[in-house]
């Protein structure tokens, strides 16, 4: 379909199937997104679609970006995005069409990405699930630290120093993060609303980005192939 | 629309109104839909109801009983379609929110009270509901009393 859509984080519930099984939901609501530009390969080197979410007062956007938003007749917009697609699918969007969740119909899986919740400075047990040290057998004061960061490692070179991209703690989280192949449980067009199974990046009113499944994992595959 | 009322009207079609009005330590039978192959039937699941957690859709109710000396304790949600009937068997009176301490009782100490705090309740009415009229003889105790 190659449609993406942008959207907010509204929470989660839950719902239950029609024998009884409670499925875990996050509700989304997207769009409806404006197409705001559309890149060619000609003059821009690749093909996508850009699209506009949420509106945003005159005032509060740059007169740059309110032209850009103008060019497409639309209102100001607070949030763009692109997503790519091929030559063939690009030249079926027109600047200014409006998108929204009706767009997704029939999908069975999506991809989301968020920006995950912030957590600050976060030590290596937290961040990138080190074991830390032992609790007892003479441990002292270092119950949760990384352990040795040295060691040899090829780009390490002559004169010491650390493997680049050594995990140290650091901060954490505030990041985009894509989830691959939810679900989609329920699609509401007339509110907007997509229910999505399981949970999203980021806090409830965040921004999201929805994109049909670009490549499902193994079971979900063979599970879409066998409805086919 | 609100967050909280875009999750909620999510959740419309779930909501049910044949959900008796119970409270922690009334005794309950749950009717639950059993499916085996493609055969339904209703399985009754009757205790204590110990406990409530949650709201809306995601309301789950945990009901105690004991069997063979063994305590048994099932957590329903509330809303599920799996849930076919609640029937409130009996009150009970309860002083506090959760009954986990019925866990460590045995024998009769694991009775509760039927709810009649203050004569306001009698047993078998549903608890928002007035009593009946009072009966002839302590409706004229009443009476006495009053004038004193």
């Amino acid at each position: 379909m190659g449609v993406s859509l942008l959207g907010t984080k509204i929470g989660m519930t839950r719902t239950f199937t029609s024998d009884g099984a409670s499925v875990p939901v996050t509700v989304l609501r997207l769009g409806p997104c404006v197409v705001t530009q559309i890149r060619d390969s000609e003059k821009d080197g690749y093909s996508a679609v850009q699209i506009g979410f949420g509106e945003v007062k005159a005032r509060n956007s740059s007169i740059p970006l309110i032209g850009h938003d103008a060019k497409a007749g639309s209102s100001p917009r607070r949030h763009h995005r692109e997503f790519r697609v091929s030559p063939e699918e690009a030249a079926k969007f027109t600047l200014g069409q409006e998108l929204t969740v009706k767009d997704f119909e029939g999908a069975t899986y999506v991809d989301v990405i968020g920006t995950s919740k912030g957590k600050g400075f976060q030590g290596v047990m937290k961040r990138y699930h080190f074991k830390g040290m032992f609790a007892s057998h003479g441990t002292e004061r270092k119950h949760r630290s990384p352990g040795s960061i040295g060691g040899l490692c090829s780009n390490r070179g002559y004169g010491g120093g650390l493997k680049k991209g050594k995990r140290m703690a650091g901060r954490m989280g505030d990041e985009r993060v894509t989830v691959r192949s939810l679900d989609v449980v329920r699609i509401d067009a007339e509110n907007g609303l997509m229910l999505v199974k399981g949970a999203v990046p980021g806090a409830n009113r965040g921004v999201v980005m929805v994109r049909g499944a670009v490549r499902l994992n193994r079971s979900k595959a063979r599970k879409l192939g066998g409805k086919k | 629309m609100g967050n909280q009322q875009v999750i909620e009207s999510v959740n419309v079609n779930f909501s049910r109104t044949d959900v008796p009005r119970m409270d922690v330590g009334d005794t309950v039978s749950v009717h639950c839909r059993i499916i085996e192959g493609q055969k339904e039937r209703i399985q009754v699941f009757q205790g204590v109801l110990i406990g409530r957690a949650g709201r809306g859709v995601s309301e789950m109710i945990t009901v105690r009983r004991v069997v063979e000396d063994h305590g048994v304790e099932r957590i329903f949600p509330l809303l599920s379609p799996k849930v076919a009937q609640i029937d409130v068997v009996r009150r009970g009176d309860a002083r506090r929110a959760k009954l986990y301490y019925l866990r460590d009782r045995a024998g009769k100490s694991r009775r509760l009270r039927d709810r009649r705090r203050g004569m306001k309740h009698v047993a078998g009415l549903p608890i928002g509901e007035m009593p009946s009229p009072v009966p002839a003889s302590s409706g004229e105790s009443k009476g006495d009393a009053k004038k004193k």
